[in-house]
Parts: structure tokens; sequence; C-alpha cells
């Protein structure tokens, strides 16, 4: 086992994980954000935009969202993000996790809207608020608290997800599933070495569903 | 209250339908079992490996699938008794290990960390890791032109370890299967496509590809592709070495080779037909 480790940057793969899991999330809170503000604002055109927007890349497997990145946007249309191909294949990474993601997030945002009682939207319109003031100051605050659960699943499964980036990302600076697949070519496939990974994992993902449901706790509006 | 009766008893339908499926399905493979018990053969080959192991509906072909079909006639089965069974490069030594298949016929090159799993007959074929280029490129002719090329292969596969190794730098895409470089070679995104020269043969053969697509020729290095078996079967091992020594002999690996890469132009490399080891 102890070879694995020496022969292996097992550690800095998992570095890769978390990067890639950092920006992904960042991206699709932003994003997220932008569309769930679309689902509830009061234009038709947007509501429909954002609905189509959650039901299309919620629907999409990931994995169809990471090749088509490659094959369908760089290959083909020329959307090359580097000359370097394997930072192409990062920021491309990057895109589909957030890109996928944010479907998720939109969805989560909503429904912590929909906690808020509908006198308080009333009440912001009726003191003068225009609609983007009272989601900034009154509705949106609400909503992340309300959604900290889950917000905090979504980021959970957005950790694991970056496995499927290894359908695109190679094996030069690999995220922990390429790493794996390298091990796996080299020394045969392994019990023992599937279970570091998988404990890799749970490092990552448990204290922060701890953190996730002690937050969804503290940070809940009192009603 | 009506349609949710109606739908109740469509789902209970559904499942009902599902498990007759699955007990279906069982019944056969318990069938197919009984029938050829013991006098059957199980042999792993690749499925998606055009010009080596390749399964189209209920027929295979390819050149692993022509030695595997050699070497279990003289073993003494004929080709109705072969049960093909998929054997994916990641799995190979755990089948052999498991018993899931008796001997794997699948571009399994012969290794060291291998060997200490799984024991290997032959060579019955040397192949090298090599380049396939659009058949108008003229500007790549060997290893050494790759520098500012962009070029692809599979994730973590020895034939990208194996380039990083010899090209400093090298712009390398990485996709889960090589079929899936093609479309990007052909389309000019990327230049080269990467790995042993028998695969990237069989796909240049393929109609799709036929006339589009060129081998170069230069192997940068070795593959002994053998026949892996059990660990300690030597008894096994010896009938398929002299299998092997007699296809070599008798010219069926010619006629294999030339059904099999004839269409790309490819020649095996030097080395070949190769003699195959003696078991230890």
């Amino acid at each position: 086992m102890g070879d694995v480790f020496e022969n292996y940057d097992i550690i800095g793969a998992f570095w890769v994980t978390i990067q890639l899991s950092a920006l992904g999330a960042l991206g699709a809170l932003v994003i997220g954000t932008i569309v769930a503000v679309m689902r509830v604002s009061p234009v038709q055109v947007l509501r429909i935009l954002g609905a189509a927007y959650v039901n299309i890349f919620r629907n999409t497997p990931l994995t169809l969202l990471m090749f088509f990145s490659i094959a369908g946007m760089a290959f083909i249309l020329g959307l090359m993000l580097s000359d370097d191909l394997s930072t192409n294949a990062y920021r491309w990474a990057v895109i589909a996790l957030a890109v996928y993601h944010a479907g998720f997030v939109a969805e989560a945002l909503r429904s912590g809207v929909n906690t808020i009682p509908a006198g308080q939207a009333e009440a912001a319109r009726a003191i003068g608020l225009t609609f983007g003031q009272s989601m900034r100051e009154v509705l949106l605050p609400q909503a992340f608290r309300g959604a900290i659960a889950p917000l905090g699943s979504t980021l959970i499964a957005l950790i694991k997800n970056t496995t499927v980036a290894a359908v695109i990302l190679g094996t030069s600076n690999p995220e922990a599933a390429g790493m794996l697949q390298v091990i796996t070519e080299n020394e045969g496939a392994s019990l023992p070495t599937f279970g570091l990974f998988a404990i890799g994992f749970v490092i990552l993902t448990l204290p922060l569903g701890v953190l996730f449901t002690r937050l969804s706790q503290q940070l809940a509006v009192k009603r | 209250m009506k349609t949710r009766r109606i739908a109740a008893a469509a789902i209970s339908a559904a499942v009902v339908l599902g498990l007759a499926a699955c007990g279906g399905s069982d019944d056969g493979d318990g069938d197919g079992g009984g029938d050829s018990g013991g006098d059957s053969v199980k042999i792993g080959i690749k499925f998606d490996q055009p010009g080596l192991g390749l399964k189209e509906g209920s027929s295979y072909s390819g050149f692993d699938v022509d030695v595997a079909t050699y070497v279990a006639e003289k073993l003494g089965y004929d080709a109705d008794d072969i049960e093909w069974i998929q054997s994916p490069s990641a799995q190979r030594e755990t089948m052999i290990e498991t018993g899931q298949v008796d001997f794997i016929v699948a571009t399994y090159s012969i290794t060291d960390t291998r060997k200490e799993k799984v024991d290997f007959a032959g060579p019955y074929f040397i192949a090298g890791q090599d380049l396939l280029v659009r058949a108008d490129d003229s500007s790549i002719s060997s290893v050494d032109d790759l520098s500012g090329k962009k070029l692809c292969s599979v994730t973590g596969s020895t034939s990208a370890q194996n380039v990083k190794d010899k090209v400093p730098g090298v712009n390398l895409q990485e996709f889960k299967t090589y079929s899936e470089c093609l479309p990007a070679l052909v389309g000019k995104a990327i230049d080269a496509v990467t790995t042993d020269d028998t695969i990237l043969a069989g796909y240049a053969s393929q109609a799709a590809y036929k006339g589009k697509l060129k081998v170069v020729g230069q192997p940068f290095s070795v593959e002994n592709y053998g026949i892996g078996l059990k660990k300690g079967d030597t008894e096994l091992c010896t009938k398929i070495t002299d299998a092997i020594t007699s296809m070599i002999e008798d010219g069926s690996w010619d006629k294999f080779v030339a059904a099999n890469f004839g269409e790309s132009g490819f020649q095996p490399g030097e080395g070949n037909p190769p003699t195959p080891a003696a078991c230890s």
C-alpha cells in the first residue's frame, strides 16, 4: 500500500479534485442564482427561459455534457479555451460542472424562496421596492438561509461528480478518478486501492455534510 | 379516485412484467450454461476493438478472435463450443483469477507486473506503439515530429503514459476510447492518435475511415501480445504454446494478419511472426 503513495501523487490528484469542486461550485452558485431569480421573476419570458435551463441541464447526463464540451464545442465548433489540450479540457470540465449543477442550485434556491410567506414579497412591493431590490434585500437572503441543506447536498454531489471529468481530463494532471485509472492500468485492479480512493472522498464529503447540517439549523429563519 | 386506481393497476402490472422479464432471462442463462456444460471453453476477448476483437450482432471478428478460435480447435473445441466473454483491459487479471474465463486473447501485453498475477503463453504477435494520422498529412513521419502537434489517446493507458515520457510537454487529449479520438482526427482538431499499431490498423481498416487515415509505421515501443491464463496451469500453457507455434508454421498466422489488417496496408513490425517463449 505504501508504494502506491510513493509512486503516485494521490494527494496531488485529490488537490485537483478539490480545485475542480471549488471552481465548479462557485460557477454553479453564480449561474444557479441567476436562473433561480429568472424563475421567480414577474417576466414570463424569463420564467420560461429559467425553467428551460433547469430542465435541459438537470436532465442531461453529466458524462454527455463533459464529452460534448470537448468533442462538440472545442473540436467541432473550435471554441478552444487554451492551446494546451489539457488546460483546455480542465477549463471545459469546470464549465460543464458549473452548468450542470447550476440547475440543482437554482431549484434549491427556488424552494428556499417558496418557504418565505407570500406576504413578505407583497409587503416589499407595497413599500415601493423594485423587483431587484425586494430580491436582494428581502427574498434572496432568506432563500439562501432556507436552502442551506439542499445546497449542501448539491455541493457533495458536485464533489463526487468531479470524477466524471476523467472522461475528458486525461492524466497529465489527473484528478482522483484519472489517477485511479492510471494505477489500475499499471498495477492491476485492487480492492485496497479502490478503498483508498473511497476513503479520500469520504474525508472530503463527510465533514461537509456535518457542517451543512449544523449551518442549516443555525441559519434557519425562525418564523 | 378512478385515475389513481388505474395508475396503481398500471404500476403493479409493470412490476409483474418486469419480474417476469427477469425470470425469463435467468432461465435463458441457466439453460445456456446447462447445454454447453463441460464441453465449452470460455475465452475472453475485446468486444469493441475493430480488427482485433469486435462483436457485431452475434458474430465476432478480428485477429484475436481468429487466433483464439484456432487455439481452441487445437485444444479440441469446435467453434460452436466457444463462449466469448468480454474482458475490458482493467478486469483481465481478475477475470482469469476468479475463473470467469479459461484464457484471454485481448491485446494482452506480457508485462512483469501482470506475470505476478497470471501466466502467459506466447507471444503470438509483436505490436508496437505507433501513430495514426490523416492519409494526406506528411508532416508526421515518426514520434520525433510530434512537438507542437495535438495528440489523442485513452485516459491513463500505457500508450498515453509512454508518449508523455517520450515527448516531454506533448499536447495530449485523453478520451475514454479510441473511437472518440477518430472523428476529431478526421476533422483536423487533433493531428495524431497513438496506441498499439494493431489497434490503429484495425480502425484504419474500418469502412468509415478507409483511405482517410494511415498508420505511420515507426513503432516506438514493443508490446508482446500473449494469451493470458491462470497462474500455475503449465499444462494448458504448454498446449496453447504448441497451438501458437503450429499456427505460425502452417501459415494460418499470415492468413489472419492479411484478413484483419490488409485493408489498411499495415505490415506487422520487426520480429513478427514471433517465437513463443517456453512455459515456466
